[in-house]
């Protein structure tokens, strides 16, 4: 623990004094051993399952949502469309899944999110089949993990809703590709420096890129959270996000 | 609403437009190339056991793809925000 915090210090100060060229996106197609291809998928699998479920629950119990599950769908297929430059000279895109993580729960985003992952990997070469489980693991299970986790939090201390909503889309954002640099970094540990050693390769590719991004991922999910709140106000409190007095 | 979205959008274009003005050697690659240099240094001997199935033949079609990615996302969320408004007009319109 003693020896944890100055290396973490250390790497703290060469991500911000380094910029390296990056290019930071999913894990490339056949860029993971077998063995890691396959773990990340049998991990993925029981919160897909839950994920279907969940939504299978929401258009019963609430028809009306569709709409709604369509936006937060909708949301995350423009936002990982949009390849944006960065601090680094680099460009990376966000990944837009904080929007239906507060609306629906981290499980239904999952399944949406890894529709999207889908998409790519086929029709746009960007990601892959065999890295798909581990890309589903960051960007729609531990991101939407990560932003309701925040934006409970955030508004368990009172802070405001669109307060909430920023932190949670951005948090989740950026906590994608820090689980991307761990995934790596598990799959390939540097010879000196072993996981600790290739994390900080990993990271300042991925998730340096990725700071301004979620920032603006943030900043958009606000957005649109200000168009259902003023037109769909009735479909927030039914899904129990916002309570009835503050209509 | 409006107008602080309006604030809102304009923070999200600086964001984007800051490094570009500031970076003006980067090169703003988009191919994840940087990772698997990262991957090659740490493990030399390692291969890329799988290849994609299929890749967009030329940048610009890849480009192609990612745009219609974004036009039918944009799309939806158009439609959300206009089904709602006009929902909801009518509705003033009723009570009044």
């Amino acid at each position: 623990m003693k020896q944890l915090l100055p290396k973490l210090a250390y790497f703290g100060v060469v991500f911000l004094f380094i910029p390296k060229e990056a290019y930071a996106m999913h894990i490339m197609e056949g860029y993971l051993p077998i063995r890691w291809a396959i773990f990340w998928f049998v991990l993925c699998l029981p919160f897909l399952v839950k994920g279907l479920m969940a939504i299978r629950k929401v258009v019963k119990e609430n028809p009306e949502s569709k709409l709604l599950l369509a936006l937060s769908g909708a949301f995350t297929f423009v936002l990982s469309a949009l390849k944006i430059p960065s601090v680094t000279g680099s460009c990376s895109h966000p990944t837009g899944v904080g929007l239906g993580s507060v609306l629906f729960g981290p499980f239904v985003m999952s399944v949406l999110g890894s529709i999207v992952l889908l998409f790519q990997a086929l029709l746009l070469a960007h990601g892959g089949l065999t890295t798909l489980g581990a890309n589903i693991f960051s960007m729609a299970i531990v991101g939407p993990f990560i932003a309701i986790g925040v934006f409970k939090l955030i508004t368990k201390w009172g802070l405001s809703f669109s307060v909430a909503v920023f932190f949670a889309a951005m948090l989740g954002d950026l906590g994608t590709y820090v689980m991307t640099s761990i995934q790596l970094a598990l799959a390939f540990p540097a010879e000196i420096g072993g996981f600790l050693g290739s994390f900080q390769k990993f990271a300042s590719i991925f998730a340096i890129t990725q700071i301004p991004l979620a920032v603006s991922e943030g900043l958009l999910t606000v957005m649109i959270m200000n168009f259902i709140q003023k037109y769909n106000m009735s479909e927030l409190i039914k899904l129990r996000i916002l309570k009835a007095k503050e209509s | 609403m409006l107008k602080k979205n309006l604030l809102l959008l304009v923070a999200v274009v600086a964001l984007t437009l800051l490094p570009i003005l500031f970076l003006q050697d980067a090169e703003f690659g988009g191919a994840d190339g940087e990772a698997e240099k990262a991957i090659t240094e740490i493990n030399s001997e390692y291969e890329p056991w799988f290849t994609a199935i299929w890749e967009p033949p030329s940048g610009e079609i890849e480009s192609l793809l990612f745009v219609l990615q974004g036009v039918v996302g944009a799309l939806i969320i158009g439609y959300f925000i206009g089904y709602m408004r006009g929902k909801n007009t009518k509705k003033s319109n009723v009570k009044h």
